[in-house]
């Protein structure tokens, strides 16, 4: 008597991978960055993940319930969680609690579930809530407590930021060297962003040795903002700042390794990623340098958004035998 | 054009290939009865020649090849036919027309056939020869080797390469092989070289077989040919895809719209060449192959030579039989293998694996997500697609965009499903595109054969017409003028 069996296409083993997963090693991978943040400027950062998470997850649930899909794998799969916890470390830690439900509502709903939910959006959706808090409340957006506060009223200890002195400075007709004694600045970056940029680069690390991130757009983001940096620097010292200053201020290593690397909003192929990645960290620098924000790393990724398509469409790889 | 000496990173997976070669290679008992599949896995079956109740011999033609990729198909046995019948095959289609024959016990062999004395015979000579003893490649996909090998030397190719790669896991029929009959392998080798008219044959092994590449080394030293080399290569799947070997054995890039031989190689199974030695040294046609049976649901894996035409069930029988709950019976590897309905199909020459899968040697797919986009499937393609841009443009129904992507250059090697972390079935994915697209390109053709076949009839009806009219015409000027004549 012959015997019957299932019949599946093949192959029939699969390396078992799964987004939760992926989703959450980045969630790790974060830890750094809150950890040094929280050292650096206060608990700010605890109460934003606070109000980011739940507010995240809950607009996830209702839209996905309102395009009548099943919800429960969604909000299993983490990638809310991933928008909101980076969201949450990218603004300020004194941000009014509403401006952070706002913004994270934006990033759900508007950047993320307009166009399809999970794998549809072409924008990063933590930038686009980043942005619109940025564009609608300037000043709550840029004002971040002075690092390493002794005690006290954190309140009263918001100050500029490194990247925001310089600008002021450099309209005031400061020098370099009068800049860079202010207070916001540390040895290399601003005081308190130099160890977030190393914290985030640890992390970020983290990602491409476990191969959640491959280099391609980290690498060309650092090499988009630290070239034309390098290049004027050398060029005119007193006006422009130096690659290592712009490597390790601001949002530069979050964006290269956490930000940018959204595979659903970059470019395609290796190649594309390469263009892609220095296109962000061109358009960061040109915003610090000329632009009317401290930083630039959240438009660069949106406008970059906005030209992945096009990117694709010139990158696709030669194809063996073509 | 660039060319790329080896192929972008694949995969390295677990070989899963240690219990079958545990076992010394042996021969399957003989079942009772055998069916016999008159297509032997290239997708094109050959003529019935035998009715119920004629008696065959080993070697006993039963099937003609008529079409350009059908092979002649023999008897495995001795015995009697008892019917020409459509039964389940390995094939896509589930089921094909085979001559069943009961075994009489005796193994006698058809009269007539003789070892060749094959470096006098012209090369030609010994392509017929090739061709009628029904020898297709052994690698799996069973396209008739003289075909090959004519096309070869029509192109004046003048590389070889052996594949013995064998990198999917499971499968180590050509393991067992080299490993034990290392020298048919070269000495095939030496045959297919003189067919096909190539001037050097390299034997390309993966380097996880030690055993098999000293045994190859060894047979190669008692030969002292030089034409013929070896090459190991590291252990990636899918380094044994054709197009991919060629890349990293010959160096040399197989243009999308042609075939090996366009740039002066061609590629032929290990067990091809073995099968091309045993013509040599017997003068029987194809009877029988090297099979591995193996999976956690088989009592004793082991490579088996085997009687084409022998029942799955009969092979597993001769491994021990069916031990724990046996869920899938793949017929090939885990990435590329399918899925078997029931072990009544029959051993044809492009099975080279029985895996008896159970609920261990799986993994459950899960739910499929959305994409994301990672890219992880790009990175792993070997012909270098980009798998997910490829799927967007099939489920947007882009034509121009999904040719772009080059369905047609997917080798459906299954690599981008096993790392997409949504759990996508990519390949089964392409698989059914390509199928989609070659029934509508076969509507196409219909519809405009039908058009031209339609205009034509129109033209003759309308000629027709014509004629009728000038004719009645003239009758009318012969009536209207007869009178006054």
């Amino acid at each position: 008597m012959a015997m019957s069996f299932e019949t599946s296409p093949a192959p029939h083993v699969i390396a078992g991978f799964t987004v939760p997963r992926v989703m959450f090693q980045v969630l790790l991978a974060l830890l750094p960055v809150a950890v040094v943040q929280v050292a650096a400027f206060g608990p700010g950062l605890l109460l934003q993940m606070l109000v980011a998470g739940p507010v995240a997850l809950a607009c996830e649930a209702l839209a996905l319930r309102a395009r009548g899909r099943d919800a429960a794998p969604f909000l299993r799969d983490g990638s809310v969680l991933v928008t909101a916890a980076l969201l949450a470390v990218a603004v300020p830690p004194l941000l009014p609690w509403w401006l952070m439900a706002l913004g994270t509502a934006i990033a759900v709903l508007l950047g993320k579930h307009v166009f399809g939910g999970l794998g549809s959006n072409p924008f990063n959706p933590a930038m686009v809530g980043y942005a619109a808090l940025l564009v609608s409340f300037p000043l709550e957006m840029t004002r971040w407590p002075v690092p390493f506060a002794p005690e006290g009223d954190w309140d009263a200890y918001t100050g500029a930021t490194a990247l925001d002195a310089l600008r002021t400075g450099l309209g005031q007709r400061l020098t370099m060297e009068e800049i860079f004694a202010g207070p916001a600045f540390g040895s290399l970056g601003g005081r308190g962003a130099q160890w977030i940029n190393l914290a985030a680069l640890a992390g970020g690390l983290y990602l491409l040795a476990r191969g959640l991130v491959r280099w391609h757009i980290p690498v060309a983001v650092l090499a988009g903002i630290a070239l034309p940096a390098f290049v004027m620097h050398a060029i005119d010292p007193g006006a422009y700042a130096p690659a290592a200053f712009q490597l390790s201020s601001g949002a530069t290593m979050l964006g290269a390794f956490f930000i940018a690397t959204d595979p659903v909003s970059a470019a395609t192929s290796d190649r594309g990623r390469l263009v892609y990645g220095a296109g962000i960290g061109a358009i960061a620098w040109a915003i610090r340098t000329w632009g009317g924000y401290p930083d630039g790393i959240a438009f660069g990724v949106l406008l970059m958004n906005a030209a992945a398509p096009l990117i694709d469409r010139y990158t696709v790889p030669r194809i063996h035998g073509h | 054009m660039a060319q790329r000496s080896t192929f972008p990173p694949g995969l390295e997976l677990e070989a899963r290939k240690t219990a079958p070669m545990r076992q010394p290679l042996r021969a399957a008992p003989v079942p009772p009865l055998l069916v016999v599949a008159l297509d032997q896995g290239s997708g094109d079956a050959a003529e019935p020649l035998l009715a119920a109740g004629a008696r065959v011999r080993i070697g006993t033609p039963v099937g003609r090849a008529e079409g350009e990729t059908a092979v002649a198909v023999h008897s495995p046995v001795a015995g009697v036919v008892r019917g020409v019948e459509i039964r389940p095959v390995h094939g896509p289609a589930g089921e094909g027309v085979c001559v069943v024959i009961e075994n009489d016990g005796s193994d006698e062999v058809e009269a007539g056939y003789a070892p060749i004395d094959w470096p006098m015979l012209p090369p030609q000579e010994l392509l017929a020869r090739i061709r009628s003893a029904g020898i297709a490649g052994l690698g799996g996909a069973a396209f008739p080797a003289h075909a090959k090998l004519a096309a070869a030397r029509e192109r004046a190719a003048t590389h070889l390469v052996l594949n013995g790669a064998e990198c999917e896991p499971w499968i180590c029929c050509d393991d067992a092989l080299m490993r034990e009959r290392a020298a048919d392998v070269v000495l095939g080798a030496q045959v297919l070289l003189h067919a096909c008219g190539a001037a050097k044959c390299t034997i390309a092994v993966e380097d996880d077989k030690p055993e098999a590449i000293a045994a190859v080394e060894v047979a190669l030293a008692a030969a002292a040919d030089p034409r013929i080399g070896l090459t190991t290569l590291r252990a990636v799947y899918p380094a044994g895809a054709e197009r991919q070997l060629l890349a990293a054995v010959a160096g040399v890039e197989v243009p999308h719209d042609a075939l090996p031989p366009a740039v002066g190689v061609m590629c032929q199974n290990v067990g091809t060449a073995a099968a091309a030695a045993h013509l040599v040294r017997t003068g029987q046609p194809i009877t029988g192959r090297i099979v591995t049976v193996t999976g956690s649901g088989v009592r004793e894996p082991a490579n088996v030579d085997a009687r084409l035409g022998t029942p799955i069930a009969d092979l597993v029988a001769a491994c021990g039989g069916y031990v724990s709950e046996p869920l899938r019976l793949i017929a090939g590897g885990s990435m590329t293998g399918r899925a078997l309905a029931t072990d009544a199909v029959p051993l044809t020459q492009a099975v080279n694996c029985v895996v008896v899968a159970t609920a261990a040697d799986l993994v459950a797919r899960g739910r499929e997500m959305p994409c994301i986009r990672c890219g992880d499937c790009a990175s792993v393609c070997p012909p270098g697609l980009l798998p997910q841009s490829l799927l967007r443009a099939i489920n947007a129904g882009d034509e121009a965009e999904v040719a772009r992507h080059g369905l047609a250059d997917c080798i459906e090697c299954g690599c981008c499903d096993y790392v997409c972390p949504s759990r996508i079935p990519l390949t089964a994915r392409f698989r059914a595109a390509r199928a989609a697209r070659k029934v509508q390109l076969d509507e196409r053709r219909r519809a405009a054969a039908a058009r031209e076949r339609y205009l034509r009839h129109e033209q003759r009806l309308a000629a027709m017409a014509e004629a009728e009219r000038q004719a009645f015409e003239a009758a009318r000027n012969r009536a209207r003028g007869e009178p006054e004549g």
